[in-house]
């Protein structure tokens, strides 16, 4: 049984962690707030975005089309893009990212396909580096960006093209954790190259009239794709961000109710302990006046 | 003129303008256009510039950098890659 004192220092270094807990769960709440909004804010533009490369993609087909939007027609070469956070105690936020991107990894490379590995935000690498070290091409940290906005995420679209211009690879996806509500973030994986046409996007009804280009058709949708892709990397981004967050509020939850736990349990066999002593002392000093 | 046009002008972080109104001018990549309710549909790049939304007699104006317009039948779509409301 330990002693007095050591179940009292014990007592007071859960009672540290707790306020740390707490601390970070109140902040991680406010910071909710404002990613969730932000997230929120972003999700028009980009909702525009596939719209308009709905309305163009349904106009130009066959040879024509950009290689970012028709593909190049092979499939073999995969581009794994896993954005992750930059900070930990959140829970279980990373390990279900990578988790469901090293299983698509895996059955990509059991396929006999080439796979690279890009990876946004410091708690992506080391799951992955474990098993797929010498796929990891290119790693971004984030973790010194105060806000999310377009600049941050152009550079990894940029790469991203670059690579598929170069013809390194044939199919890019995205693995990030899509925020549905405070409790659940999914992980998602999204196909930048080629694009993906949603059927949500799909072209409105013209009403007979026929599209006017200024300039051409395709001069356009050369801009516009590389575009999307930023957009879709910044609000992957945004929407980890808020996941985040959520994430981290509600380990942190747990964390604090659990200290509290261990408090009320460790504060009870305290007590028990002190008592249990006091009345050994007055035994002793009963029996020791009764033996005079 | 009874038809107003839907316009919306969304900015990477936010949507910027969205309502009805009576007309709006842009600055696209090959000249500048007005857009009025009705319009056929058209697409264009746009420049940096000025967009002028006309509603009744209130006009406000938008500075724009780079972006895309879309008329069709739904109304007119800005996505510009920076929007800020100008100060007049």
């Amino acid at each position: 049984m330990a002693s007095l004192k050591e179940m009292r220092n014990r007592i007071s270094s859960v009672k540290a962690t707790q306020k740390i807990t707490k601390a970070m769960q109140m902040v991680a709440a406010a910071k909710l707030k404002r990613s969730q909004d932000a997230a929120q804010n972003a999700r028009p533009y980009a909702e525009r975005m596939s719209a308009v490369i709905g309305n163009l993609a349904a106009g130009v087909s066959g040879d024509g089309a950009p290689k970012l939007l028709a593909g190049t027609g092979s499939d073999k070469r995969h581009l794994i893009v896993v954005a992750a956070a930059d900070r930990g105690l959140a829970g279980g936020f990373t390990t279900s990212i990578t988790r469901a991107a090293r299983d698509r990894i895996q059955a990509l490379v059991n396929e006999g396909k080439d796979v690279k590995i890009i990876t946004i935000g410091k708690k992506a690498v080391p799951p992955l580096r474990r098993l797929f070290a010498e796929k990891i091409v290119a790693s971004y940290d984030l973790s010194a960006e105060r806000t999310l906005t377009l600049s941050v995420a152009q550079p990894i679209a940029e790469d991203i093209i670059a690579r598929f211009e170069a013809g390194e690879v044939d199919v890019v996806t995205l693995f990030y954790s899509r925020f549905k509500s405070v409790v659940s973030q999914i992980p998602t994986a999204q196909q930048l190259i080629p694009a993906q046409i949603t059927d949500a996007a799909l072209a409105p009804d013209l009403k007979g009239a026929a599209y006017e280009y200024e300039p051409s058709e395709e001069g356009i949708l050369e801009t516009l794709l590389p575009r999307n892709i930023t957009v879709q990397v910044l609000s992957a981004l945004l929407e980890n961000m808020a996941g985040f967050y959520a994430s981290q509020m509600t380990a942190m939850d747990n964390a604090t109710r659990n200290a509290g736990d261990m408090i009320r349990g460790l504060t009870i066999q305290y007590n028990r302990t002190r008592q249990a002593q006091i009345t050994k002392e007055l035994i002793e000093i009963i029996s020791g006046a009764e033996a005079l | 003129m009874a038809d107003k046009l839907h316009f919306s002008l969304v900015a990477p972080e936010r949507e910027v303008f969205s309502g009805e109104v009576d007309r709006v001018d842009a600055p696209g990549a090959e000249g500048d256009f007005g857009v009025l309710a009705g319009h056929a549909p058209f697409m264009t790049a746009l420049r940096e510039g000025v967009v002028t939304v006309v509603n009744g007699a209130q006009t406000r104006a938008f500075e724009i950098h780079g972006g895309f317009a879309d008329v069709n039948a739904q109304g007119l779509t800005i996505l510009a890659e920076h929007a800020v409301e100008a100060s007049t």
